[in-house]
């Protein structure tokens, strides 16, 4: 072989120049396969994480029926007078989430609005990063920022609110998700081609009227997705929710009220020092189960909307 | 030939531009654009001929740091549409626009044709139906399209969809339409529908058009305006352009010599 890479390959003859490269292919597949590796890990550990809540979820099935799970209207597992009913938690989660979507998506897509649409390139440069170091805040200090500046805030202008109370952490987290969702969604409208901006101009539309009537449309599809996103992030959020809504399952959508969402039951149980498989310890499966297929069902029904909306341009 | 009884529509004056680089695109440029009547502006990449045709209708306006000098005077009222009193906006409304690569909105294609009637505000569904119907059939697409009027404008061909464009733009009922090269997508066939298209539109208003195609030029134009790195070379008759060029640089390009 050595020798063969010496010699000038015009002089080989035609069918040795066309033979297949060994050694080539060979390092093609190893490439191949360890990108392959790479994509998987996030694969298998998806899996495995769904393949644990199952398992120990069956158990907790065991002994408690799916029924009362679903129509019990308290969650007390670990008390003397245990019920089990996920409600309560998924009560909480969804009025603490629709609180923080009814402020991240109008300010988010207003915020994307202007700086796709509007803002120079000078503004933008400065707004963006700004808006990009809201992401970097570890979500506790959001909390105690609801739980102590928020909270305290909203008690001036509703005289009875509780220091617990599911309102104060909803907005917060709405605060906390506005730069995701107007980054993504603004993403989706930059990428609308300028000609399709053009042909609205030329027609004789403003600014306004352009960003509204086409180039809003237009992105429908990545606007979608940067909800999907925030939908995602404002269910999953633990911290905000564990410091500054209580603790107390409370099957209500009062935002007046304190309330457990099922992260920040997790987050409690997961604290204490729970016996392993003891059923306290597998509400935690349970729950978490829950969640995910929550966040499955937004995310799918986010899919279906963004493939309705679809369109080539 | 020019005949004296043709009245003008529009005309630049000594008309400079300049691109927010400090670009001269533009150097000095005096045409008229006769009434009812379709000029081509013919050229090599890079002449000028598109920049000349966006200053019509202030399309450089969208961009900062460009900057005009020089007059573009619309008659019979003699605006100059460059002023910096005029309002771009109400400049659009007179002159539109095709451009190069259709570019349907993301609508049906009744929101398309409807879409500068409610940019002006137009609210009676009677009227925009109306108009609808008339641009659609003045771009020869309403027998194609009336039975799908509520379709997204993508499911149709690139052909329709450039029709369709050109329905959006004469709902108007401009003055002065800017084709700036309508045909370049295009199949061969689509191609000669707009050709034909224009041929017709000419009746209504005037048209100034872009090509790369000096066959189109010589096709479909009544004048055309020979360019070349931001000057106006010629301008004349169609005929004598494509047969007698006064100037060398025109013929060697026409003949091919060249560009």
């Amino acid at each position: 072989m050595a020798t063969q890479v010496l010699q000038n390959p015009l002089e080989l003859p035609i069918s040795a120049r066309l033979a297949k490269n060994l050694k080539r292919n060979f390092v093609e597949r190893v490439i191949e396969f360890m990108l392959m590796l790479a994509a998987l890990s996030a694969v298998a550990t998806t899996l495995a994480i769904v393949f644990v809540l199952i398992y120990e979820s069956f158990a907790f099935f065991e002994h408690v029926s799916i029924v009362a799970f679903l129509t019990d209207t308290q969650w007390t597992p670990l008390f003397e007078d245990a019920h089990y009913g996920i409600m309560p938690l998924v009560a909480g989660t969804l009025t603490t989430s629709i609180i923080a979507l009814l402020v991240a998506v109008p300010i988010g897509t207003i915020g994307a609005i202007y700086l796709s649409e509007f803002a120079s390139h000078k503004t933008r440069e400065i707004v963006k990063p700004i808006l990009e170091l809201l992401v970097g805040v570890p979500t506790v200090v959001f909390g105690y920022f609801a739980l102590l500046f928020v909270t305290p805030m909203l008690q001036k202008i509703f005289p009875g609110l509780p220091s617990f109370n599911m309102l104060g952490p909803g907005i917060v987290m709405g605060i906390m998700i506005i730069p995701y969702i107007s980054s993504v969604a603004e993403d989706a409208m930059r990428a609308v081609p300028m000609s399709m901006r053009e042909g609205s101009y030329a027609m004789g539309a403003t600014r306004f009227q352009t960003a509204i009537r086409v180039v809003t449309p237009a992105a429908t599809s990545g606007i979608v997705a940067a909800y999907i996103l925030g939908i995602s992030r404002a269910v999953g959020e633990t911290m905000v929710v564990a410091i500054a809504a209580g603790q107390q399952p409370n099957l209500t959508f009062d935002p007046m009220e304190s309330a457990a969402t099922i992260t920040a039951y997790i987050v409690q149980v997961a604290m204490g020092d729970l016996p392993h498989g003891s059923i306290g310890y597998q509400s935690i499966f349970a729950a978490g189960l829950v969640l995910m297929i929550m966040t499955l069902v937004f995310n799918i029904l986010g899919h279906l909307t963004r493939k309705k909306f679809r369109e080539a341009y | 030939m020019v005949t004296a009884t043709t009245p003008i529509k529009a005309e630049s004056r000594d008309l400079n531009f300049y691109y927010s680089n400090g670009t001269r695109a533009l150097k000095g440029i005096s045409m008229p654009l006769y009434e009812n009547k379709i000029t081509a502006l013919i050229g090599p990449s890079g002449c000028g001929k598109s920049t000349f045709l966006r200053c019509f209708n202030r399309m450089h306006d969208l961009y900062p740091g460009n900057k005009y000098d020089g007059q573009i005077v619309m008659h019979p009222d003699n605006t100059n549409v460059l002023a910096h009193g005029v309002d771009p906006i109400e400049v659009r409304m007179r002159i539109s626009m095709v451009f190069q690569k259709p570019n349907p909105f993301p609508k049906s294609i009744y929101e398309n044709v409807a879409y500068g009637l409610r940019v002006r505000g137009e609210k009676n569904k009677r009227n925009i139906d109306d108009k609808v119907e008339e641009a659609l059939k003045g771009a020869a697409l309403w027998e194609e399209a009336k039975n799908r009027l509520h379709d997204l404008a993508f499911n149709l061909s690139g052909g329709q969809q450039q029709r369709l464009c050109i329905a959006r733009a004469l709902a108007t009922d401009p003055e002065i339409m800017l084709f700036d090269e309508p045909t370049s997508a295009l199949d061969p066939i689509a191609t000669a529908n707009i050709e034909e298209l224009m041929s017709e539109l000419r009746n209504k208003l005037t048209i100034l058009v872009v090509t790369h195609n000096m066959q189109q030029a010589a096709r479909v134009s009544d004048y055309t305006a020979y360019m070349y790195l931001g000057e106006l070379i010629e301008y004349g008759d169609t005929d004598m352009i494509f047969t007698r060029p006064t100037r060398k640089e025109t013929e060697d390009y026409i003949t091919g010599k060249f560009g």
